[in-house]
């Protein structure tokens, strides 16, 4: 166990140069390179799946495994994840595994679901478990075939296990002393995979520890905010208080005046500070004296939006999906349950604000930050600089967090990096950094909406549903667009809406896509981080009118629906739904949520407190395929919950004329420690394609918690945050 | 402007900085340790934790000039029976995900197990309360927590 520890303490930190001074064998940095960006319009090539190991691995001669990671490291744990599926196929022991950020370069590093180099959307096992083992079993394919050179032996009597590479002989090798020899052997285009029932480490428990977590213990993991390369300069940008604000005029005399300012430059953006350091940049930027122009921003406040959602909401929208008739089933009589959902604008606020580092030097520059969406960004850095992008260099680092905020389809951080580098010349590095409250009163919310939902109960059946949707798109307008939107309608304003998991003969769902002047974000969970509420909040309601237990009444209309129902099953399973003891003045709520093909269930058990509620204990099942590091899949749940918890009680950003209020922790309320709840997670064994988990612990939380507040009688909150009054 | 000499794990720096700068940034940007992270800048998130005097204190909020002679003591400095006990558990249960905070999470943990060898989850609780962690790793501080007072006890 200590070797272990001692070996993860490098993997935070870790660079390609360290590697190659290492006198690491099997390493193609320099073919990276070479390929890079000049592939990147290159279609024909972009379709084809890379799985040449010398693009993801990189393997020294002191035994060490480096895998490069396509997918950024912010927590949700891809550099632990790649690194197992390819020590799994290349019978590696876990202790020689360490992984990396891999360059921009979208043809060897796309997201197969983007066709472009990026993270998000939970995808990152999924679309990297194949791949990632073909790199692993290639690999030991030539590492075994040099070995069979080298001892002039046939390769099929050649075993390797835990990294070491043997043949009955007693000749035996480690991967180092092999990697050169390796290199040259022919890479094998389908290299065969292990059974699952041969796995080691996939699935396994106990035997996979994260290769991040020593140096996220002890202060040794750089973020982008600990970039200290000789000269930088630290960027502050003041910004229009509102969305869409324009400078009119400016006067930086007294902020030129401070000392350890180097410049300040009007940029398209707002006004930048470049100063030695945060302190004299916050200071000066603080003494700016700035006129803006509204005239083209957005001013309306939360409150007046609302008012003009609800009367939209009124009228049926466009229609998403209709089966039976909706009005008709209503017409003929029965319980009509009306009701309204409200979730506001919600800020990611990432641990570590939005910031970001660039060295333009003239004919070259380099990019260096936690790049969600490195291709993107890429070819906006180089298109402000006036540069081929094969002449940039973007490499990702270890971000603190995201929840989608750093994956930008409009590269709006890329873009201002660029924009601030450009601003003043080349030569001086810049960071770019953006305060607390920038990053959170910077827009890209979680956009606010509404949904108006009606549903008749008859005989104890739900026998008509209809859900009205009124929100912003996320996509209009993006390079995702032709991607993600069906009939001009945003899919992520409507997802898990318009396919419920429950047979309801009359169904409809239609949406009013609202344009208005906030910039917004997919945020943790993106669409369902309303629609689930709205949908397993709406449904208990009619089950509870219907007079049906909320695990029975949803089991029996989940006919065609085994996952969920096999999570939903196992919740109450883990829970003793029916079984357990309630302890008087609580009460135990439930909820079942795909998204992004996982299946999670959650029971919450809650008090209420004299500030409202208290939720003591969740139980979580989920279904994401093949459990690939289950350890890591039980993180993201309990991560989930808590992140889900702290905003459906506490977070909004309301708008006062356009200007968002809430600036920090002190008026956006986080979760904290004294108010987690106890957590129990089971993850569903499978035999599915893997799926992913960063995103889908969070929406089953707040339904279940509405859920649980109406067994104590309580109604179900309508608008979000349960506690709005509160800040920290 | 103005002259400071910082005393920070156990050596001396000389900082010109402002006299109203935080001591976060003149640990970051001055003296260039930048285990300690900026979260808020208003001590509400703990993420710039470090020890003046052996006291937590959040850094973002202490101006250099009220350091005076007390030592301060970063993650990079951090040292001593509770400290590993913390760090080993902290590695072993997985604690962090993104791990922007864990810094400041690590210095009040060892703080605490300093204070109190044997905590209950009311006293984690309440000691833990100023460090926020947006991933909500909170579950697997308690335990770690837990995990480095029995390792402690021997």
């Amino acid at each position: 166990m200590n070797a272990h520890v001692k070996h993860q303490a490098s993997a935070g930190s870790l660079s390609r140069r360290s590697l190659l001074k290492a006198g690491a064998g099997l390493v193609l940095a320099t073919y990276v390179a070479r390929n890079g960006v000049a592939y990147a319009q290159d279609a024909s090539a972009a379709k084809s799946v890379n799985i040449a190991p010398n693009t993801f691995l990189v393997i020294g001669q002191d035994n060490t495994v480096t895998v490069l990671c396509k997918h950024i490291e912010f927590g949700q744990g891809p550099f632990t994840g790649m690194a197992t599926l390819v020590a799994e196929e290349l019978d590696a022991d876990w202790s020689q595994m360490r992984a990396d950020h891999a360059p921009s370069n979208p043809v060897l590093y796309k997201n197969l679901l983007f066709g472009v180099q990026g993270t998000g959307g939970s995808s990152a096992i999924a679309n990297s478990y194949e791949q990632m083992r073909k790199v692993g079993a290639a690999a030991r394919t030539m590492l075994v075939a040099a070995a069979a050179d080298e001892w002039k032996v046939p390769a099929g009597e050649i075993t390797a296990e835990k990294g070491i590479i043997r043949h009955p002989s007693g000749k035996q090798s480690g991967f180092g002393a092999l990697a050169a020899k390796a290199m040259q052997q022919p890479m094998p285009a389908n290299p065969q995979l292990k059974d699952p029932s041969a796995f080691k480490l996939i699935g396994k428990e106990g035997v996979v520890t994260r290769l991040d977590s020593v140096a996220k213990s002890n202060g040794s993991a750089e973020y982008t905010l600990d970039i200290k390369d000789p000269g930088t300069l630290t960027v502050l940008v003041a910004r229009s208080p509102r969305f869409g604000g324009k400078v009119a005029s400016f006067d930086a005399s007294a902020a030129k005046a401070v000392p350890g300012v180097v410049d300040v430059k009007e940029v398209p953006n707002g006004v930048a500070v470049y100063a030695e350091g945060f302190w004299p940049a916050k200071t000066a930027r603080d003494l700016l004296k700035i006129n803006w122009d509204d005239s083209k921003a957005e001013t309306r406040g939360t409150a007046q939006l609302l008012e003009e959602f609800r009367a939209r909401a009124n009228k049926q929208g466009a229609l998403v999906k209709q089966e039976g008739d909706v009005d008709a089933e209503i017409a003929k009589g029965g319980k009509l349950i009306e009701t309204e959902f409200v979730f506001p604008y919600l800020a990611h606020a990432p641990m570590e604000p939005l910031n970001a580092f660039l060295h333009w030097k003239g004919e070259t520059a380099s990019a260096r930050y936690g790049s969600q969406f490195p291709t993107p960004d890429h070819a906006v850095i180089a298109q402000v600089l006036g540069l081929d992008v094969a002449k940039v260099d973007l490499k990702t680092i270890l971000a603190g967090g995201s929840f989608g905020r750093r994956a930008q389809q409009s590269a709006h951080v890329a873009l201002e990096l660029a924009q601030v580098a450009k601003a003043i010349g080349p030569g001086r590095p810049v960071k770019l950094v953006w305060t607390r409250e920038d990053d959170m009163r910077g827009g890209y919310y979680r956009p606010f909406s509404l949904h108006r939902m009606r549903g008749v109960v008859r005989d104890g059946k739900i026998v008509a549903w209809s859900d009205t949707i009124v929100g912003q798109s996320i996509m209009k307008g993006s390079p995702f667009e032709a991607m993600t939107m069906k009939n001009g309608l945003d899919t992520t304003a409507y997802e898990g809406s318009n396919e419920i998991p429950y047979q309801v003969a009359n169904f409809r769902c239609d949406l009013h896509q609202v344009d208005v002047g906030v910039p917004v974000l997919w945020w943790r969970s993106v669409g369902h981080t309303h629609t689930g509420y709205a949908v397993e909040a709406f449904v208990d309601q009619l089950l509870e009118a219907a007079g049906q237990d909320p695990v029975e009444g949803r089991l029996a209309m989940m006919a065609d629906k085994p996952r969920h129902a096999g999570v939903l099953k196992a919740v109450a399973e883990l829970a003793n739904w029916k079984g357990a003891k309630v302890e008087a003045g609580r009460a135990r709520g439930v909820a079942v949520v795909e998204s992004f093909n996982t299946y999670v269930a959650q029971v919450v058990e809650l008090s209420m407190g004299a500030e409202g509620p208290v939720v003591h204990k969740v139980w979580c099942a989920v279904d994401c395929g093949v459990a690939v590091n289950p350890d890591i899949i039980r993180a993201q749940m309990e991560g989930g919950i808590g992140f889900a918890l702290g905003h459906i009680l506490y977070a909004q950003q309301p708008l006062d004329e356009g200007r968002p209020v809430a600036g920090n922790f002190d008026t956006y309320r986080s979760l904290r420690i004294n108010e987690m709840p106890q957590i129990e997670v089971a993850i569903v064994p499978s035999t599915q394609k893997p799926s992913g988990v960063g995103e889908p612990g969070v929406p089953p939380l707040g339904p279940a918690v509405a859920n649980a507040m109406a067994k104590l009688g309580l109604p179900r909150p309508t608008q979000l945050p349960i506690r709005p009054g509160d800040t920290a | 402007m103005a002259a400071f000499t910082l005393k920070i794990n156990g050596r001396e720096h000389q900082v010109d900085v402002d006299p109203g700068t935080p001591l976060l940034w003149a640990i970051r940007d001055n003296v260039g340790l930048t285990g300690t992270k900026y979260g808020c800048g208003v001590a509400q998130c703990g993420a710039c934790t470090v020890y003046v005097d052996g006291q937590t204190v959040r850094s973002c909020s202490l101006p250099v000039s009220a350091v005076g002679k007390s030592e301060v003591t970063t993650i990079e400095g951090l040292t001593g029976k509770e400290a590993a006990a913390v760090q080993k558990a902290w590695a072993a249960l997985d604690v962090p995900q993104c791990g922007y905070c864990q810094s400041g999470q690590v210095m009040s943990a060892a703080a605490l197990l300093g204070l109190n060898p044997k905590p209950t989850d009311q006293d984690i609780d309440l000691a833990m309360t100023g460090n926020i962690c947006r991933c909500a790793t909170y579950v697997r501080i308690r335990a770690a927590i837990h995990s480095a007072a029995k390792t402690l006890e021997g």
